[in-house]
């Protein structure tokens, strides 16, 4: 590390506010994913301009710079290469103003999902998109993911509910993208910076959509002798003409845990759960509940169990937002994997990945958004078991594998990063990526922004990697 | 679908335009015009998802989904390539969104004549970058949509407009729980709810809403955007989308001069990299 880098950014910035110390640098090795590099230098900027300072002195020591916000990304799009200045935005987390009337807000990129929600509940208000994580992750980072969650099925993801951003460009510029107002002229460039993984600049600051909170809610379980029977309950909702609020489903194994870890009262026998809830005006609901049930039983649901009170609800949403932490009673690690397959195609796509896992002999548990087809395969293992790394991500890649041949995407919600950068080419040929490299260079003309991320360098593509180079798990 | 001769037809060199059904401004005089294919490939029902040529008429799009009780978020008339290369929503955009959500995936041939794929066919996809936002509103600048997967909506049980005299809609706007569209004069408001029936009584009733036919006729000096809290102080003869910002006034737009600025420089940026010979529909100018 040049001392003069880190005095340029102590001077930016203020020296306590960026740290050099190797046990501070460790903890920033990674996201939530289990791809780590190494970061040159840390920082924490308070304000746009103080983002865009570390930008420019970046730009003039050609040195490569993270975003990160509160790093839950699972797929390595935190992770920081080469030596990068990683540039923390978790002390930026004012919510600057609330426009009640039309719904919408203005936010730092550090304020977590789940405060923004909160602050401004007493309007009847939320943020749609509701990650697992929303408890920890900021909307920066869901700005840059194009996160999704559970409620995304009736309401779509983060980009659905972002109008407009300032962003400090990589070279240094700060642009408006979008705003308050419906249509900006020109490009839709809101549009693109959303979901680029920080490759595009960064997000200072973030207009986002409000959404009313709906006057009546209805939750229910229901559960089901093979995970087919689910599967195809839920596309028969879907075909019926209802968009439930959320459609979830967690297979036996995934139950069994929960069941053992939050003591709700879940049907451990059944091959597979279904949680659907149905929000809005009271009548419409209600008749949806009925419908729900009738395309249910028809489907061969054994009970239906609808939450009668609040509590209840909320036990059964607990049930589904922590089976991460269920897991941990079944094996130490777990590996969460994200691929979305057309809604027709579950079952014979689920059953594949039980083949899959059985074949490199280790455990899955499926809870996933149904509703989207939006698999989250879990394989669980302990990793001082010597050579379990190695059919993990071999299990992990015949998983996208199968999904992307069934009509399916690489990524529902938690990106490419680098966890499947080298797996763009499943999905994209060279002109498509191509294109997206333009856009790239349009928004980075430094290629300082997170490089090596998401795109597969030309020389790799159709070269399936692993692990890319600059990270090691 | 098989692109290889609308790709052959774009081809590589030299100017050209691409031409739908003319109702959203039509090709760009005097330039060799192409035409994107035609006709829906398949509907999918339980997915909300279709595929159809960018050539394929809305209007054809939205009476083949009616058969499914679906429907598609985007105005009437004109192309579906059409419709989203401008991008403008309609007025139920309130409820249903933007143009730009509607878009999952997009083939499109780019200034080199190739074939490019831009999204992915399912209903939650974030593999890459969102070419397909870029390509909402671009204006055939970037490069000719040649086929679509959109995704679709379910008809609604029930779609009533309702009306009433107020000078200011806010309050009612209020009240209303997620209404598909209100529209605004400076003194009558005009509501879309859709729902069951009885909720869509309801909410009327709780607000003194009264039933009438349809939505009033748009002015069509004009259409502004502004920002949704300053619809209420828009002068003249006018109806606002409530809640969205989007003003249809009876004046034309006063002639702004494009103001240079660092989203300017940024949208040229996005122009050279994907056009940059300036082949594709050349003189417009998108930003």
């Amino acid at each position: 590390m040049t001392t003069s880098l880190v005095d340029d950014l102590g001077a930016a910035l203020s020296p306590d506010r960026v740290r050099v110390g190797e046990t501070e640098l460790a903890l920033y090795r990674r996201d939530a994913s289990n791809l780590e590099g190494h970061a040159g230098v840390v920082c924490f900027p308070t304000t746009t301009s103080e983002v865009q300072a570390c930008v420019r002195v970046a730009v003039r020591h050609r040195r490569p710079f993270v975003a990160r916000g509160a790093g839950t990304g699972l797929a390595g799009g935190a992770t920081p290469l080469d030596d990068a200045i990683l540039i923390v935005t978790t002390k930026m987390n004012r919510v600057l103003s609330v426009d009640p009337v039309n719904r919408l807000a203005w936010v730092e990129p550090g304020v977590l999902n789940l405060d923004l929600t909160r602050a401004v509940s007493k309007h009847g208000l939320h943020f749609a998109p509701d990650p697992s994580s929303q408890q920890s992750c900021s909307i920066g980072g869901n700005v840059a993911n194009n996160s999704g969650g559970p409620h995304c099925l009736a309401d779509g993801v983060t980009t659905a509910h972002v109008l407009g951003l300032e962003v400090v460009l990589p070279d240094g510029e700060i642009v408006q993208l979008g705003g308050d107002e419906a249509d900006a002229t020109g490009y839709d460039l809101r549009g693109a910076f959303v979901g680029s993984e920080g490759m595009c600049g960064i997000a200072t600051k973030v207009c986002v959509r409000l959404t009313q909170n709906p006057p009546a809610v209805r939750t229910m379980l229901m559960d089901f002798a093979s995970v087919e029977a689910g599967a195809q309950t839920v596309s028969a909702i879907i075909a019926s003409g209802m968009v439930p609020a959320a459609l979830e489903m967690m297979d036996q194994l995934c139950t069994r845990a929960v069941e053992e870890y939050i003591h709700a009262g879940l049907p451990v026998d059944a091959a597979a759960i279904l949680l659907v809830e149905v929000a809005g005006l009271a009548h419409g609901v209600e008749a949806d509940v009925q419908r729900i049930v009738e395309i249910g039983k028809t489907h061969g649901a054994g009970t239906v169990r609808i939450a009668q009170d609040e509590a209840e609800r909320a036990l059964l949403w607990k049930g589904r937002k922590n089976a991460f932490g269920a897991i941990a009673r079944i094996k130490p690690n777990y590996y969460l994997h994200d691929t979305v397959v057309p809604r027709r195609r579950l079952p014979e796509v689920l059953k594949q990945v039980y083949e899959i896992v059985e074949r490199h002999e280790l455990l899955v548990m499926n809870v996933f958004h149904a509703g989207d087809g939006n698999l989250h395969p879990l394989l669980v293992f302990d990793k001082r078991e010597p050579g379990v790394m190695d059919r993990v991500h071999a299990a992990g890649e015949e998983i996208v594998r199968v999904s992307v041949a069934a009509g399916g995407v690489l990524s529902g919600e938690h990106g490419i990063g680098l966890e499947k950068r080298d797996f763009m080419t499943l999905m994209f040929n060279a002109d498509d990526l191509d294109a997206q490299a333009r856009l790239r260079r349009s928004f980075d003309t430094t290629g300082l922004a997170n490089p090596n991320k998401v795109l597969p360098s030309p020389a790799s593509c159709g070269d399936v990697q692993h692990v890319p180079e600059g990270a090691w798990i | 679908m098989d692109l290889t001769a609308f790709a052959d037809e774009v081809g590589e060199t030299e100017p050209v335009t691409i031409s739908g059904m003319a109702t959203r401004g039509g090709p760009v005089p005097g330039v060799r015009a192409v035409r994107s294919p035609t006709g829906i490939e398949w509907i999918q029902a339980d997915e909300m998802t279709m595929r159809c040529g960018a050539g394929t008429a809305v209007d054809d799009v939205g009476a083949a989904l009616a058969e499914y009780g679906q429907c598609i978020a985007l105005p009437p008339h004109g192309t579906i390539g059409g419709a989203l290369s401008l991008g403008h929503s309609g007025i139920r955009r309130l409820g249903y969104g933007p143009v730009r959500d509607v878009l999952l995936q997009a083939c499109y041939v780019s200034d080199r004549g190739h074939v490019v794929q831009a999204g992915g066919p399912t209903v939650k996809n974030v593999s890459g970058f969102d070419l397909c936002r870029l390509l909402v509103g671009s204006r055939g600048t970037l490069g000719f949509i040649g086929d679509v997967i959109l995704r679709t909506r379910p008809l609604p049980a029930d779609s009533q407009w309702f009306t009433t005299e107020v000078d200011d809609p806010f309050p009612t706007f209020a009240r209303l729980y997620r209404p598909t569209s209100v529209l605004w004069s400076g003194s009558q408001m005009w509501v879309l709810l859709e729902g069951h029936p009885t909720d869509v009584a309801a909410q009327a009733e709780a607000c003194a809403l009264n039933p009438c036919d349809g939505p009033p006729e748009l002015p069509s000096g004009s259409r502004r955007v502004v920002a949704p809290s300053a619809v209420g102080s828009v002068a003249g003869t006018f109806i606002a989308e409530v809640g969205v910002g989007i003003v249809h006034h009876a004046d034309p737009f006063p002639d702004l001069s494009l103001i240079e600025s660092s989203v300017t420089k940024l949208s040229r940026r996005v122009k050279a990299e994907f056009d940059p010979s300036g082949r594709l529909n050349p003189g417009v100018v998108v930003g």
